[in-house]
């Protein structure tokens, strides 16, 4: 377990080294923030959703880049794979139990900063929320984030440096554009489509933001599902990806 | 987990291993049946031209791979047991290092997961990286990530070591110095295992493949002949020119200098020596780089 626990360490370490990843990771959702959210800062009730605009992409954008920041290890991986890191590693005694929870802690450590920027900066246009409320937004957010977590290592596992930019990249726009990101989605086949997605999910929990309700049976369940599906497949990838790339 | 669970003498055993992959263009037989056993304290060299099995066999000899048939005993269990327990460390074919950690970072990492390593100084003085310890991994060249990669091979002080193809990529001086490590180590190969189109061909002690790869150096001052007829002496396996001077390696080194003395009198200087397993090695890595490339 020490064993696991340095190499966790070292990659945390080489995660904070890669300047690109930090910018990239960073930047956009932060970006994209000022962009949408500013201009609408005196939008008090987004889509009759009752949400103020700043508060409401906020957490989108949090979601998103949060969302795009754990999925990313699945980049990270496809580049280990490529030098065959993987088949090396296979050769020590780390368990798939230790090398899958590496890979979500450092995934989540991505994910914690790019909430915490988006929070500053949805202070720095004027979010006011309850300190309890910004405690259950985000305890709800890294719950909601454990389905894409595992997505990550899947995607990592299965693609090849080439093809695993533009699957990440699409697998976040489809998930963002039907969570609800970009837009609130109210009523509709794409309320139910976006229901059975976890990425919904995890931009409602702007909800509990604001005092509201938490998921509810629907959204735990479909997290739930997300999470266990997706974590068995993952594991099926790693399994099975001990050949040469 | 038990780290000595197993009778001294058992050591690795490869039965009847078979392996096929499927290509587009139809099935290809890689490995068609194995039979090899090696002994706690032997050194082997697994030996063959490129596409001989070689690295399928240390796939399923490491659990990476699952053999169609036949079986893989390390220490006396699967492979995944003797891999559980720290006991096997492997170079394995190409690869690269993990970037964005120093030389030092990196072999401490992998130290860490496994049980009883050796001191992440002393593994670097052994893989020759006392200099470079400090060193990102991404700036190294590419000789500097195979001593990189040895020195993660090294590191948990294996029972086993498997080194595939260790010196591709490497200089000729790096070459050399390489094997001069591995010698240092005791690990230098005293039987050799040969493999062509996915079975062993041959099996014996290490003194068969000099015979193969041509035991003596001929040098002569020979300028103006071309290397082809020099090629085409008895016993003589690879023809070299160093200027006015002319290399050759040769299997039977008396009946290749009668005949160049015969048909090229004008040969001067002429000096024999014989060549040790370090030149049989640096030729046979040699030819297989010069082949991949």
């Amino acid at each position: 377990m020490s064993g696991a626990r340095e190499y966790a360490r070292y990659e945390l370490l080489r995660t904070f080294r890669n300047r690109r990843l930090f910018i990239f990771s960073f930047g956009f959702p932060l970006l994209l923030y000022y962009a949408i959210a500013g201009p609408n800062r005196n939008v008090h009730n987004l889509g009759h959703t009752g949400i103020a605009a700043t508060v409401y992409f906020m957490v989108g954008l949090a979601a998103f880049g949060a969302m795009n920041a754990v999925l990313g290890s699945g980049a990270r991986i496809a580049a280990e794979r490529a030098v065959g890191w993987n088949r090396q590693l296979r050769l020590t005694p780390l368990s798939t139990r230790n090398y899958f929870r590496v890979k979500v802690l450092t995934a989540y450590a991505m994910a914690v900063m790019t909430i915490a920027l988006l929070y500053i900066a949805g202070v720095t246009l004027g979010v006011h929320l309850k300190s309890g409320n910004w405690v259950s937004m985000t305890g709800l957010m890294l719950v909601g984030l454990l389905p894409f977590a595992a997505l990550g290592i899947l995607l990592g596992h299965l693609l090849t440096t080439d093809s695993v930019g533009p699957a990440i990249g699409g697998t976040t726009a489809v998930f963002a554009l039907l969570g609800g990101t970009w837009f609130p989605i109210t009523s509709g086949v794409m309320k139910k489509i976006a229901e059975a997605l976890p990425s919904y999910w995890l931009v409602q929990a702007s909800r509990v933001g604001l005092g509201g309700h938490g998921w509810g049976t629907t959204g735990w369940i479909v997290v739930a599902a997300w999470t266990v599906g997706a974590t068995a497949l993952a594991r099926r990838a790693y399994w099975r990806d001990t050949g040469r790339v | 987990m038990p780290l000595r669970c197993c009778p001294v003498e058992a050591g690795i055993e490869l039965q009847g291993l078979k392996k096929t992959y499927h290509s587009p263009s139809g099935p290809v037989e890689a490995v068609r049946g194995v039979d090899v056993a090696v002994h706690p304290g032997e050194t082997v060299a697994l030996l063959g031209p490129n596409g001989a099995g070689k690295t399928t066999t240390v796939d399923m000899l490491l659990g990476l791979q699952e053999p169609d048939a036949g079986s893989v005993s390390v220490f006396g269990g699967p492979p995944d047991q003797a891999v559980k327990a720290g006991r096997i460390g492997a170079m394995l074919q190409v690869g690269g290092v993990l970037r964005d950690l120093t030389v030092r970072e990196l072999v401490s990492m992998m130290a860490a997961l496994f049980p009883a390593p050796l001191s992440v100084d002393r593994t670097l003085a052994m893989a020759q990286l006392d200099g470079l310890a400090e060193r990102r991994t991404e700036k190294l060249s590419g000789g500097e990530t195979q001593r990189v990669r040895f020195a993660v091979a090294l590191v948990s002080d294996p029972d086993l070591l498997v080194l595939d193809e260790p010196t591709v990529g490497m200089d000729v001086e790096s070459r050399r110095a390489f094997w001069t490590t591995i010698r240092e180590a005791d690990a230098y190969a005293d039987r050799a295992v040969l493999m062509a189109r996915g079975v062993v061909v041959a099996d014996g002690p290490t003194t068969e493949i000099k015979a193969l790869v041509g035991t003596r150096k001929i040098r002569a001052t020979l300028p103006d002949v071309p290397l082809e007829s020099l090629e085409k002496l008895p016993g003589v396996t690879r023809a070299e020119r160093r200027g006015e001077a002319v290399v050759l390696a040769s299997s039977d080194s008396d009946a290749s200098l009668r005949k160049l003395l015969e048909e090229f009198p004008e040969a001067r200087d002429i000096e024999v020596r014989g060549a040790g397993l370090e030149e049989a090695f640096l030729q046979l890595t040699g030819d297989v780089e010069e082949v991949a490339a």
